[in-house]
């Protein structure tokens, strides 16, 4: 057999290997330079980000949840300019692939944030639609198959970069937004973002979460990221980047067979900083005792009932 | 540096009859090299958690590192059952400690929180301790502080043993007489408040060691924050979030926005 590839091509970018780390949960990168380096990674997606800068909501900002967390970090972020300027150069020179993820509380915003990107290097544009922790904007972008388009489609005006559309699963019929998406032009999906959930402190009856409520990720909520990136497999042809709950190799693959073409991890990384790269490895050995030469041969290959 | 580790537990012993604290003693050499006064180690604690659990080094000891914990809720029950032999999955050394000052130093500790401050007592030439507790039956570990030649100095709320009070009063009385350079306070986040007042009050330098909840321990999920007061380039004053697992635990009172 040939040596096998890991490799993918992602919306005309070449990943050296399938494994994202996903954006929030890896901040600009530094963080985690003990454990893996971001240029090891297939891509690093950086903290959301916006035009100006943004404090972020009153802690505590995080509960464990079963299988699981909740957040309301609330897009904490130096804005825009300042991961140009002090983060980008730095990746770059490491020869990290870089997702931009980028939010706002207007379309203008979007545009302008998308504008400036476009500028740089960055590898890709990711849109974040889908962040349930901030009052105005975010989610609220999300939701409406209407909007979605109408986001995807003025922000495509502004960028000549890949730009990958961030869906909710805080909807009814996930492909809808999806194929909203496609249509206004979008690239390249991930998802899923996190679920709103809630937990309450018994003793003093007060949400864990300053801000009430927030976004639930980890391992409680892949099955249903293994059930979104199937449906939207099957809605759209556009690559997909499957995420959400991801905490070994198994999940990795059982994400690709699923339908995505690449995979980020997150929250299972706070509790294993060595992880995304056990799953590349994890995928190598994989494909080696399967005799599957690219990633690619594994990416929807469910067989359904 | 952080490093993950498996450390070896070497004893995990109940401190007091009286209350869930356990003092946990775990070989991990890369850590306890280096490790400095006042950071933590972020602990897994087993099947049914997802994030690891922050505790601070109480002391290192060779390859060991000394861990006191009350336990609290699932992880810390965990660590409770572990025995002699068992692994640990540690990350650490993690975050911004405690400097060491010359002259007079004052360790404020209230509770648990007595236990991160015997590092830098140590580290310290000249430090001295004052404690509160609830009552006299919570009273632990002084020897710890004492064999290290720290003087001790205990108030409980009730007046079980020592003076009846609050550990700001024996601070207050401390800062009357003068003669100290700096106060390093941990323990409940209302007494650290008053201890951070008091010594702006006398104009003597404060180090705090705060806590919040943590997701990764690394910096990168912004989970962990408090509240802090900065000054940019131009002299204007803003609020920042800070994280308290690497620019803290361990902050100069000054900058803290106590809320
Ligand atoms: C910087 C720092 C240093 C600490 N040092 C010590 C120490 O030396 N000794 C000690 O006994 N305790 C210490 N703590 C507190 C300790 O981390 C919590 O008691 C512990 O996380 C509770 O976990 P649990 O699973 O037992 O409780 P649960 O309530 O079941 O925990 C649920 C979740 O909430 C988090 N959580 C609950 N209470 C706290 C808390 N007070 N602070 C932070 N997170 C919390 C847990 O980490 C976990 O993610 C420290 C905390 C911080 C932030
Ligand atoms: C602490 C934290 C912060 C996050 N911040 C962002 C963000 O800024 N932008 C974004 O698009 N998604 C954000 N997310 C969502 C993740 O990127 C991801 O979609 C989700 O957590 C599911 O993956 P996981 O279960 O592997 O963590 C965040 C998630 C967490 C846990
Ligand atoms: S716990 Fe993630 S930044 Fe501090």
């Amino acid at each position: 057999m040939k040596a096998i590839d890991l490799s993918v091509n992602f919306a005309g970018v070449t990943l050296k290997n399938p494994v994202v780390t996903v954006s929030g949960t890896c901040g600009f990168g530094e963080e985690y330079a003990p454990f893996y380096k971001p240029s090891e990674l297939g891509a690093i997606a950086v903290k959301g980000m916006t035009l100006a800068p943004r404090l972020g909501n009153p802690p505590p900002r995080i509960a464990e949840t079963p299988a699981g967390i909740l957040n309301s970090i609330g897009l904490q972020n130096p804005g825009v300019d300042a991961f140009v300027e002090n983060e980008l150069p730095r990746l770059k020179a490491e020869g990290a692939c870089v997702i931009a993820n980028i939010s706002g509380s207007t379309i203008a915003d979007y545009c302008k944030v998308a504008e400036i990107l476009s500028e740089t290097d960055v590898d890709f544009i990711e849109m974040n639609i889908s962040c349930p922790n901030v009052k105005e904007g975010g989610v609220a972008f999300g939701t409406n198959a209407k909007t979605v388009n109408e986001i995807t489609s003025e922000v495509k005006k502004h960028t000549n970069k890949p730009l990958i559309v961030k869906l909710s699963p805080n909807v009814t019929d996930i492909t809808e937004m999806a194929r909203a998406a496609e249509a206004g032009g979008a690239n390249a999906l991930s998802l899923i973002n996190t679920l709103l959930g809630m937990r309450i402190d018994l003793k003093t009856r007060r949400p864990i979460l300053h801000n009430n409520v927030g976004g639930l990720s980890g391992p409680a909520v892949f099955p249903v990221a293994v059930r979104m990136v199937w449906q939207v497999r099957n809605a759209v042809s556009l690559p997909l980047l499957g995420m959400g709950g991801i905490a070994s190799a198994e999940d990795a693959i059982e994400m690709l067979i699923a339908g995505a073409d690449a995979i980020g991890v997150g929250t299972a990384m706070f509790a294993n900083p060595n992880l995304p790269m056990e799953i590349a490895d994890g995928i190598a050995k994989y494909m080696e005792a399967n005799s599957i030469e690219h990633v690619a041969d594994i990416s929807a290959t469910v067989q359904p009932w | 540096m952080n490093y993950k580790d498996n450390g070896k537990v070497l004893q995990n012993r109940r401190i007091i009859d009286g209350a869930q604290l356990y003092d946990m003693l775990i070989e991990c050499p890369e850590i306890a090299h280096n490790a400095e006064p006042g950071q933590i180690v972020h602990i897994a604690c087993g099947e049914g958690t997802t994030l690891r659990r922050p505790i601070s080094i109480c002391e290192t000891a060779g390859d060991c590192v000394r861990l006191c914990y009350e336990v609290r809720g699932k992880g810390t029950k965990w660590m409770a059952e572990r025995r002699e032999g068992d692994t640990v999955s540690l990350l650490g050394a993690l975050g911004h400690g405690f400097t060491p000052r010359d002259g007079k130093v004052l360790l404020v500790g209230g509770g648990i929180g007595i236990y991160p401050l015997l590092s830098i007592g140590k580290t310290c030439q000249n430090a001295k301790a004052l404690f509160g507790f609830r009552n006299v039956s919570l009273i632990n570990s002084l020897e710890l502080f004492e064999n290290n030649g720290i003087e001790t100095s205990v108030i409980t709320d009730d007046g079980s043993s020592g003076r009846k009070g609050f550990v700001t009063e024996l601070l207050r009385d401390e800062l009357t007489a003068g003669g100290v350079s700096q106060v390093y306070v941990c323990g409940p986040k209302p007494m650290m408040a008053v201890v951070a007042k008091l010594c702006a009050g006398f104009g003597v330098d404060c180090q705090v060691s705060m806590e919040e909840r943590m997701g990764c321990g690394v910096g990168a999920c912004l989970a962990c924050v408090c509240k802090t007061m900065f000054r940019d380039n131009e002299g204007a004053e803003g609020e920042k979030y800070k994280r308290v697992c690497v620019d803290g635990p361990v902050f100069d009172a000054k900058e803290i926005i106590w809320e």
